[in-house]
């Protein structure tokens, strides 16, 4: 047990099914990994991939039918969080465990002002504040996020986009958690609001010393707000490593894919290089690696066996049995 | 000869509780025959407006669409039956631009059999296949349902239909903004091809300059209903003197490590176009405001072909 206690999160073979219509959906097949105090991971990968169902797994919000954990453990500080009671967990979430989700319309209630909801929050967690204490603490939330104290009594609907993301912000914060799972939060955004929200998250996560695991599809997200990144697909961290590492040296043919799909901003490319083909059905994964019927460098081993993870440099992990390829 | 598409001080107003909504405010261009005109801005701007005003989805407040040098902007009946057959929109959201009880080959015929062009069953059925096969989806999906496909291939079906009778100008809303980065490399690809094959000229409305720059040979900035700069793809990445422009372009997160992109921070957010009042729209946000930018402002041609509309263009980049 003691290996777990090394991390300040540790997330160990976690798999995560799904049953639709008589089939199983592999979301999350045996993903593990491992992230210090005040570290930002970025899980990257397609629509579909298992990227918010990771987050929800650690969370333990997985709607429970359809969704069901079948194997894996979650540890925190060394607490594994997959067998805490339920009371327990629900302490820990807000708490220790923050999550800003996707979508700011949908993650507010529009019939209370964003003051209350933000001072609900905090009553709940924090049981001996005054009313008037934690109203107090929620207009410094709001001021931290650059929104004015005075529109504490606003209704969701009076705020913009980028502004009502910025109040999901100030409730994930409220409680000071260690931990935030950011999925996608700024995907329903504009450019411009979308660099003020990314500049906000990166200040207060350093100022904090809070870890976060920002999920994305956007790979210049992650370079500029992560330290590392897990590239998911099909369910399966495929590549893992310091953004440094995995940006300047891709070694998976689907990490490089991705790279190569995206239009340069610097060079002029006439042409950009997609990826044959589309992610498999999660009910019916292909044996073996399971992008190998995109892949073009795919051999019978890649069809049939198990594929082991390789260290190609100190915490660099590539899951590809084909390393030696014509493009390395 | 004209040219294929020529937008003259184009208006499009809306009465809207609170005043009247400038969406777009002025606007004029012209777009040849296969080539592809960007038009880049934030939400709201007015970009998806402006492309389905000139197509006559909406009808114009004021201003001009040419098509081939003759007016469309109030062609009513037959003329304007025969604009549309010329001038087709592809949509951003491919989940909800098909109709779900339509089958892929019912999709792409429909539009086929109202054009009258075709006379029996097994000529419709040879131009579907014609169609499905430029668009590259294949033979075994020609009975399936929207639900049945993914993003990428609902894409290409709405691509099928708006290329179904042969128009010269496409109209694209966002069209790979829903998409995958894999899959919205593969329909950027064939946008381009058969922009190659066919000569069609594209108006590509989209936020991602990224994708922008990739695919036009001319780029349209828009703030707030206005154009703030207009220019050649190269010309306008090469140079880029709008301040908005630069903070549009700065905000991209950047990949490259080794060259971190000097991020220009931009104060509040998006204002709106409810009657706004003179001068520039940009002002309340833009680093560089001064008194006289409340004069109003006008594009001008501060290069060959390349116009800005800022009054403080030449200060501030040193010209």
């Amino acid at each position: 047990m003691s290996t777990e206690n090394n991390s300040f999160l540790s997330v160990k073979n976690i798999v995560v099914e799904y049953t639709s219509g008589g089939d199983i959906i592999h979301a999350v097949n045996d993903v593990s990994f491992d992230l210090e105090k005040g570290e930002s991971l970025g899980l990257v990968g397609e629509t579909g991939a298992g990227k918010t169902t990771i987050a929800k797994t650690i969370l333990r919000i997985l709607p429970d039918p359809p969704a069901k954990m079948i194997g894996g453990e979650v540890y925190m500080n060394g607490v594994n969080l997959t067998t805490l009671p339920e009371d327990d967990m629900r302490k820990r979430r807000g708490n220790d465990i923050a999550m800003i989700f996707q979508d700011p319309m949908t993650a507010l209630n529009p019939l209370m002002t964003v003051g209350d909801q933000i001072v609900e929050g905090i009553q709940l967690h924090n049981k001996n504040l005054s009313r008037k204490e934690a109203e107090e603490e929620a207009c410094k939330m709001l001021e931290m996020v650059g929104i004015a104290r005075r529109r504490f009594v606003e209704y969701p609907h009076q705020f913009s986009g980028g502004m009502k993301q910025r109040v999901v912000i100030a409730m994930a914060l409220a409680c000071n958690p260690s931990l935030i799972l950011a999925d996608e939060p700024t995907t329903a955004l504009d450019v411009t609001i979308q660099a003020q929200v990314l500049e906000l998250i990166k200040d207060l996560q350093k100022k904090y010393q809070t870890s976060m695991i920002m999920i994305t599809h956007d790979l210049g997200i992650v370079a500029e707000t992560c330290e590392r990144v897990a590239v998911i697909y099909a369910g399966e961290i495929v590549e893992m490593g310091t953004v440094r590492d995995v940006f300047k040296n891709p070694s998976h043919p689907y990490t490089i894919g991705l790279f190569n799909s995206l239009p340069n901003m610097v060079e002029d490319n006439a042409r950009l290089t997609p990826i044959d083909g589309m992610p498999p059905n999660p009910a019916k994964l292909p044996k073996g690696c399971k992008f190998n019927p995109r892949c073009k460098y795919a051999t019978d081993a890649c069809r049939n066996k198990e594929i082991p993870v390789t260290e190609l440099t100190p915490g660099h992990v590539c899951k590809c049995c084909n390393l030696n390829r014509g493009d390395k | 000869m004209a040219p294929l598409i020529e937008v003259k001080n184009l208006k499009k107003y809306f009465d809207v509780p609170g005043g009247m909504n400038h969406a777009v405010d002025d606007i004029s261009f012209v777009i040849n025959q296969g080539e592809t005109l960007g038009v880049v801005g934030e939400s709201g701007c007015g970009k998806s407006t402006l492309g389905r005003t000139i197509i006559r989805l909406q009808e114009a407040t004021d201003g001009q669409v040419l098509l081939n040098g003759e007016d469309i902007t109030h062609v009513k009946g037959r003329k304007l039956h025969k604009a549309r057959e010329q001038m087709q929109i592809v949509f951003q959201d491919p989940y909800s631009s098909l109709n779900p009880r339509m089958s892929v080959e019912a999709t792409i015929t429909e539009p086929l059999k109202r054009s009258g062009r075709f006379h029996s069953k097994a000529e419709l059925n040879d131009e579907v296949d014609r169609l499905m096969k430029l668009v590259g989806i294949d033979d075994r999906l020609r009975h399936s349902y929207p639900h049945e496909l993914d993003g990428g291939r609902r894409q290409r079906v709405g691509i099928a239909r708006a290329l179904a009778l042969n128009p010269s100008f496409i109209m694209c809303d966002e069209p790979v903004s829903a998409l995958d980065v894999s899959i919205q490399a593969q329909v950027l690809n064939l946008l381009m091809d058969l922009q190659e094959e066919l000569k069609v000229a594209y108006m590509f409305v989209t936020h991602d300059l990224s994708v922008v720059k990739h695919i036009s040979d001319d780029i349209l900035v828009m703030y707030l209903g206005q154009a703030v700069e207009k220019g050649p793809t190269k010309e306008l990445f090469r140079n880029m003197l709008h301040p908005y422009t630069k903070v549009l372009f700065s905000a991209i997160p950047s990949t490259d490590l080794d060259h971190p992109m000097h991020r220009l921070q931009l104060k509040g957010e998006i204002t709106s176009a409810i009657d706004p009042e003179p001068g520039c729209r940009f002002r309340a946000r833009c680093p560089y405001a001064t008194e006289k930018c409340g004069q109003p402002q006008q594009l001008e041609e501060i290069k060959p072909n390349h116009f800005v509309s800022c009054c403080r263009v030449r200060e501030i980049n040193d010209l």
